[in-house]
Parts: C-alpha cells; sequence; structure tokens
C-alpha cells in the first residue's frame, strides 16, 4: 500500500528525501516513544535491582527490593488497599454507570441535559473533586455537624478520620468522578442495540426485567470490558485524589501503591524499593491493557 | 436492577397490544414515570451536591462553615474568599494568591496542547495514508505508552530534565506533557484519518502534490472536528495533572492543581474552607468551562480514547 513502492525508483537524493518524507515526520516520535517510553520502563526496571536510596546507583543487588518491599508493611498496606479499593470503585461504577444508562434510555424529556449533569465531575482535576469532598466529608465542619445542627444530635459520619473506613471515603469521592463516564460509555451501547430485536421480545411476553436480564444486558458485554479496563487502570494509578481527600491518612489507612511508590523514592530515600514498586504497578497495568490492545488492534485489520 | 421501573417503551402491559404501543406509551403519565425521574433527580442532586457545597461555601463568611451551615445559602455573601484566593491566600511560603499558579498552567498548556496535537494530526496522516510495514505494532506500542503508571518515568525524567537543563521549570513541564500527550493525539487522528477517503490522497499524489501539501489541502481542511475533541482532551488532561506538576516543579512553576493542593493542605494558621473553595472553583473553571462549551467533543473524546483502543 506504501505510496514510495510506487514512486519510480530514479534514485536521485531529492526523490529518496521525498520518499522517506513520512518515515522523517514520524521519526522524532518513534525517537520520543523510545527514549522516554520505554528507555525509561528499561531504566526504572534496571534501578529496581540496584541499591539506589536517594539517587540512583547502579550496584547490582539482585531480588533484595523485591523481598524486602514485600516484608515491608506500609506496602502490604498499599496492596491490600488497593484490593478493597478497587473492587468496590469497579463494580460501584459499573452497577451505577448501568442503572442510569438504563434510566436515561426510557426516551426522557431533556436527556442531554441531565446527562450533562452526570458527566460533568469527570472534567474536573482530582485535586478539585478531594478538595470538595474533603470538606464535605469532614466531621468538623462537613455532613456530620450539618445534620447534627439540623437537630438529629447522635448523627455520626467520621470516615475520613477513622483507620477502618477512610478508604471508603476514597470510593465514595471516585465514584463521584467516574461513573458518569461509565454511564456514557453505556448508554452508547444501549444505543447499538437492535431495537427489532427487542420489540419482537416484547410481543412474546418478556417481562421487562428479563428483557433486560436475557437480551440488553449480555449484547453489553464489550462496553463492560472497556469500562473494567479504563476502571481498572485508574484504579492503579490513583494517586491524585488520595493526596488531596486524605493524605494516604489517617496514619496509612488510605495509601495506595502509587502514593507509596512516591514517598519511597522522594521522601524517605528508598529509590531502589520505590523503582520495584513502580515495576509491579506496571506489570499488573500491562497484564489489564496488553491484551485488550491486542484484541482491539487485531479486529481493526 | 430490580430498582429500575418498568420504561413504558418496554412496558410489558402493552406487550399484548402492540397496535396501540405508540399511542399508549405517549401518551400515558404512569407511576413508573413519575418514579423514573424522581430518580434521576435525585442523582441529578448527588452529582450536583458537591458543586453547591464549592459554590455557596465560597461566597459566605468563614464564621458561617464553622457554626455548621455548611449546606445553607449564605446569609452575607462575600466575595472576599474569591479575593483571598485569587491574590492574597498563603500558598507555600509566600502569600501570593494563586494567581501566577493560574498563569504557570495557562503558560504550560498552551504550547503543550498545541505542539501536540499537531505532532498527533502528522503521525495520524503518516500512519494511515503513508502506512509502512510494523506501523499497526508501533502504534500499539505508541498506545500502551499512554497507559503506563507514570510513576515508572517519574526517576528517570527527573535526571532527564536535570540533563536539559529544565529542571523545576514551567518549560520543563511542558517537554514532559507534549512527550505523554502524543500518543493519545495519535491516537484521536489517526482513527480518524482512518476513515477518510484514501482515493483522495492517491489522486492528489498523481496530480504530484507531495507530501505535505496533500496534509494542508486535503486534509487539514476536513481536520475541525477531530481537532476539537484532541484539543479538549489534552487541554484538560494537561490542566488537570498533578503527578507530574508536583514531581517537577519549584516553587514559583507549580502548576493551578499543585497550588490548590498546598493551599488546602498547609498546617498553619486558621483553615480557610471558604477560600480553599473559591481557589477549588478557579482551578476547576477552565475545564468546566471547556466542558459546557463543547461537551459533546469532550464526551467524544472519552470515548474514543477509551472504547476504541
Amino acid at each position: 500500500m506504501s505510496f514510495s513502492e510506487t514512486a519510480n525508483p530514479r534514485g536521485s537524493v531529492a526523490d529518496r528525501l521525498r520518499d522517506a518524507l513520512p518515515k522523517l515526520v514520524l521519526s522524532p516520535t518513534v525517537a520520543i516513544v523510545a527514549v522516554f517510553v520505554y528507555g525509561f520502563i528499561a531504566f526504572t526496571f534496571y534501578l529496581s535491582f540496584t541499591d539506589s536510596r536517594i539517587l540512583p546507583s547502579f550496584g547490582w543487588v539482585g531480588w533484595t527490593n523485591f523481598e524486602n518491599l514485600f516484608r515491608i508493611r506500609a506496602w502490604d498496606t498499599a496492596v491490600s488497599n488497593l484490593a478493597v479499593f478497587g473492587l468496590l470503585y469497579i463494580s460501584i461504577c459499573c452497577a451505577l454507570g448501568l442503572l442510569l444508562a438504563i434510566l436515561l434510555d426510557q426516551k426522557i424529556r431533556a436527556e442531554g441535559f441531565i446527562r450533562t449533569i452526570y458527566l460533568y465531575p469527570m472534567a474536573l482535576s482530582f485535586i478539585v473533586t478531594g478538595v470538595a469532598w474533603k470538606w464535605f466529608l469532614d466531621p468538623g465542619i462537613g455532613l456530620e455537624a450539618v445534620v447534627q445542627g439540623w437537630g438529629w444530635e447522635s448523627f455520626r459520619f467520621n470516615w475520613i478520620k477513622d483507620r477502618e473506613f477512610a478508604i471508603y471515603t476514597i470510593v465514595i469521592a471516585a465514584v463521584w468522578q467516574t461513573s458518569g463516564f461509565v454511564m456514557a460509555m453505556f448508554l452508547a451501547g444501549l444505543r447499538g442495540i437492535d431495537s427489532e430485536m427487542l420489540k419482537a421480545a416484547q410481543i412474546d411476553g418478556a417481562s421487562t426485567f428479563s428483557l433486560y436480564r436475557r437480551i440488553v444486558i449480555p449484547q453489553l458485554r464489550p462496553a463492560f470490558m472497556s469500562a473494567f479496563v479504563v476502571l481498572a487502570h485508574m484504579a492503579i494509578k490513583s494517586y491524585d485524589l488520595v493526596i488531596a481527600l486524605t493524605g494516604g491518612g489517617p496514619g496509612t489507612a488510605t495509601e495506595l501503591p502509587a502514593t507509596f511508590m512516591y514517598s519511597y523514592t522522594f521522601s524517605r530515600n528508598q529509590m531502589g524499593i520505590g523503582a520495584a514498586s513502580a515495576v509491579i504497578m506496571l506489570m499488573t497495568i500491562a497484564a489489564i491493557i496488553v491484551p485488550y490492545l491486542w484484541s482491539e488492534l487485531r479486529e481493526k485489520k | 436492577m430490580s430498582t429500575a421501573p418498568n420504561s413504558t417503551t418496554f412496558d410489558p402491559a402493552q406487550s399484548g397490544n402492540a397496535d396501540s404501543q405508540k399511542r399508549t406509551w405517549l401518551h400515558a403519565v404512569k407511576p413508573a414515570r413519575i418514579i423514573l425521574y424522581l430518580l434521576l433527580g435525585l442523582f441529578s442532586i448527588y452529582y450536583l451536591l458537591p458543586l453547591y457545597v464549592m459554590v455557596t461555601n465560597s461566597l459566605k463568611p468563614l464564621s458561617e462553615i464553622t457554626a455548621g451551615g455548611m449546606m445553607a445559602l449564605p446569609q452575607e455573601w462575600t466575595i472576599a474568599p474569591w479575593l483571598s484566593a485569587w491574590s492574597s491566600a498563603q500558598i507555600g511560603v509566600d502569600a501570593t494568591g494563586l494567581r501566577p499558579y493560574f498563569i504557570n498552567s495557562i503558560v504550560m498548556v498552551v504550547p503543550a496542547v498545541a505542539l501536540s496535537t499537531i505532532i498527533g494530526a502528522l503521525n495520524g496522516y503518516v500512519l494511515t495514508k503513508w502506512t509502512f510495514r510494523g506501523a499497526t505494532v508501533l502504534f500499539g506500542l505508541l498506545l500502551f505508552g499512554c497507559f503506563i503508571p507514570f510513576q515508572m518515568v517519574l526517576i528517570p525524567m527527573a535526571r532527564m530534565l536535570g540533563l536539559m537543563g529544565l529542571a523545576g521549570t514551567v518549560p520543563g513541564l511542558i517537554f514532559v506533557h507534549l512527550v505523554y500527550g502524543i500518543g493519545f493525539s495519535t491516537l484521536y487522528f489517526r482513527n480518524y484519518y482512518a476513515a477518510f477517503p484514501t482515493e483522495l490522497v492517491r489522486a492528489a499524489q498523481i496530480d504530484g502534490a507531495g507530501f505535505f501539501r496533500i496534509f494542508y489541502r486535503i486534509l487539514l481542511p476536513s481536520s475541525g472536528p477531530i481537532a476539537v475533541v484532541c484539543i479538549i482532551w489534552q487541554f484538560t488532561n494537561i490542566w488537570n495533572d498533578f503527578l507530574f506538576g508536583a514531581s517537577f516543579s519549584d516553587f514559583d512553576s507549580q502548576p493551578m492543581t499543585v497550588a490548590l493542593n498546598n493551599l488546602v493542605q498547609s498546617s498553619h494558621g486558621v483553615k480557610e474552607y471558604n477560600v480553599h473553595f473559591a481557589g477549588a472553583i478557579m482551578a476547576a473553571l477552565p475545564t468546566l468551562f471547556v466542558y459546557i462549551v463543547a461537551g459533546r467533543y469532550f464526551v467524544r473524546g472519552l470515548m474514543a480514547g477509551s472504547v476504541k483502543g
């Protein structure tokens, strides 16, 4: 398909330059990606096997950093927090997104307007979201204080200050920010379903509930796949929201791998361990993203 | 899903009588319909609540908030928190307000968005109209770069910026955002140009038009929509970034998100919640404005960036 093949191979410098032009245009990008993505990945990979502390250093220590990493309690906390957060975040976003999409798909008046309301948090920075929810959930001035002021004196809602429950406040804020986006994905999926098929099933006497369960939801599988991939990779990369909402606290109650990596690398001067934790984050994301990209790019051929 | 009210469209009560179906669902105002709107309204409140809290509390004196009036409308309306957040609030060591950081963000965003969009357009053009062996693999590698956890590049990037003399500067941040923005901008233009008729390009080539001429005259004039999608996506992403800003900036080159976080987390003095909310709205306004003006393109960008890998 290449045009350079159809050009007359006369071999003069100008012709050759012209034939090479497309590749020349692409080459800065190729160089940038080779160095700043893959070169850097290789570099961090290498660092994870070295004795780097404050600065990168190149003394080989084998698997020591990984062994130490798995002995650190904070990493344990970060990983189990990610499991709790990720599971709740993905499942609540999917459930809520699907519910909202189905509700909005009922030939609603002002659908566009309502959709705009559901989706606007996606345009905000996680820092803004974090600030808003941080003070709204703060027991001293937020929800708890307000409800108590309304007369319900015994009302308690201090999750954000509670080691046991603080991780759920991250879920609340993260779901608020992204569920509208998941709704949009499902809505696009719903709009793609053949309405003739639904009508036929309806005439056959299927109830609304079984219509959705048997016909509609199974057809949304691609949308579920995309939602899962996007949400899972966002969960693993979650950093800003935790910093703004809880700063990882109280104590280490809301540390996630991303915040762990940052503090071990840049504040605790354990760069080798920080690099090792980044490698594990990359591996986890790659396990989700690579098969997805593979299938998407293959289909297109 | 049992809470989903029976839609009138699929209402089983009507299914026995297919003839009257159209008429009934147009005319019927049923309890199910009322519950449906009620639910949609409740969810609207959930999504709007934080915005309401931010706006109302940024317009009232601090004493009203600490007295337990977060959910109430201001008794005394004031723009003092806004003025303070903009020009006099304590951020880090200086009482400069958020203004210098807002300017930093703008200075950072404009070139990063412009350059990554232009490069993305050219890349998309090459990858679809001048394709070569291995183009798909190359594109896959490019795309994977969009999804990596950036923790993986923080350490070497910090060194690299130091070597380039860009550590702790706004140009350094522009560079970082450009580098990691190219993947998505290429994705948009590639998928868009893939649907563009290659015959037109070929015909122009036979007429003797060169590589750039074809791009300017044939592809660029019809690239408006995808350029808007790409610009909005890059703008939103780069404006909202926190990780790179926190890692690679100094006190005087911080972007807005980092400064806002410093304002809110600062531990000395009284916590001025109203000022924090005003600052948060300032950080949100540019992207919110774009979303409201061009929401359609924003959603398109989101979908293209995720559904179609």
